[in-house]
């Protein structure tokens, strides 16, 4: 078994209004001089044949139309 | 003609579309574990949440067994309307070009809205013109359409693009202000409006009413 993460992000260039918010919320908290802000998600699994993620990701993880992965291991 | 309405664990308006469908034909309910479309003679995925939304909307849904005999069907001319979160499923079954983003709002809203139609021969508007508005409720968190610029040129040469949102009414922040699409052949449509919603005049409109009348006219 091997543990994987899998990064997925909104592609380049589509409208990201999850990022755009927290980078407007956090100068508000006073943290400043950030920017490009993208907000995704992690998925972590344990996996037999780790060949097999990149199938996974194109199939059902990611939807490719909109969002970029990377897998990790 | 038999509608077929499929309710997967999760769908919420799968009764209305029952209810639209059996004003212009006869309607039955298809169980999303039943690899069987029970001699229908037209699709339709309703609106609602299909196995929760996990992951991301409609991804779980598409593998559910119902739908490969959706995906045979409609590849055999079958007529298919997705509604929706149903509009969510058959993008991301590959039926329908482009996916469904998050409102740029992020927030989840219920508005009528107005829509343009800018293709009346797809199966489902061949009950009206181009250029007639017709007057809808919209209510989603992820119905911001989106399909890469070189597809979008694609879809209005092909004249897929079904529906638009009227000026003023793109809430969601679709591209190119589109609220409808439909495959190459235009048997299967998808928009995020719910037209089942609109089918008596007593609720505001019954304006939706026409696109189950276009089905219901095309020869079984």
């Amino acid at each position: 078994m091997s543990r994987v993460r899998v990064l997925i992000r909104p592609k380049a260039g589509i409208l990201d209004p999850q990022g755009q918010t927290v980078e407007r919320a956090l100068p508000a908290l006073g943290f400043e001089g950030v920017t490009n802000v993208h907000v995704g998600r992690l998925v972590e699994l344990d996996v037999e044949d780790p060949s097999q993620l990149p199938a996974m990701c194109e199939k059902l993880l990611a939807n490719p139309l909109i969002e970029d992965y990377e897998i990790q291991s | 003609m038999k509608f077929g309405v499929v309710r997967f664990p999760g769908t919420c308006d799968e009764v209305d579309a029952y209810l639209a469908a059996s004003r212009v034909g006869d309607a039955e309910i298809l169980w999303h574990a039943d690899p069987d479309l029970k001699g229908v003679d037209a699709v339709i995925v309703p609106g609602g949440f299909s196995y929760g939304d996990h992951l991301r909307v409609g991804a779980i849904a598409r593998f559910a067994p119902v739908m490969a005999e959706v995906e045979r069907f409609a590849a055999g001319g079958g007529l298919v309307l997705g509604i929706c979160n149903g509009f969510q499923v058959l993008c991301e079954a590959g039926l329908l070009p482009g996916a469904l983003l998050p409102n740029t709002s992020l927030k989840f809203t219920c508005r009528q809205v107005d829509l343009e139609v800018v293709n009346a021969s797809t199966s489902w508007t061949n009950a009206t013109a181009v250029g007639d508005t017709l007057s809808i409720p919209a209510k989603h968190t992820t119905g911001r359409y989106y399909a890469s610029d070189a597809t979008l040129d694609e879809l209005e040469a092909n004249g897929q693009v079904v529906l638009r949102y009227a000026a003023g009414h793109n809430f969601n922040g679709s591209v190119r202000d589109i609220a409808g699409v439909s495959n190459k052949a235009g048997n299967v449509v998808g928009l995020m409006p719910h037209p089942e919603h609109a089918v008596d005049p007593l609720t505001g409109s019954a304006d939706g009413l026409k696109l189950f009348a276009s089905a219901a006219a095309v020869p079984a």
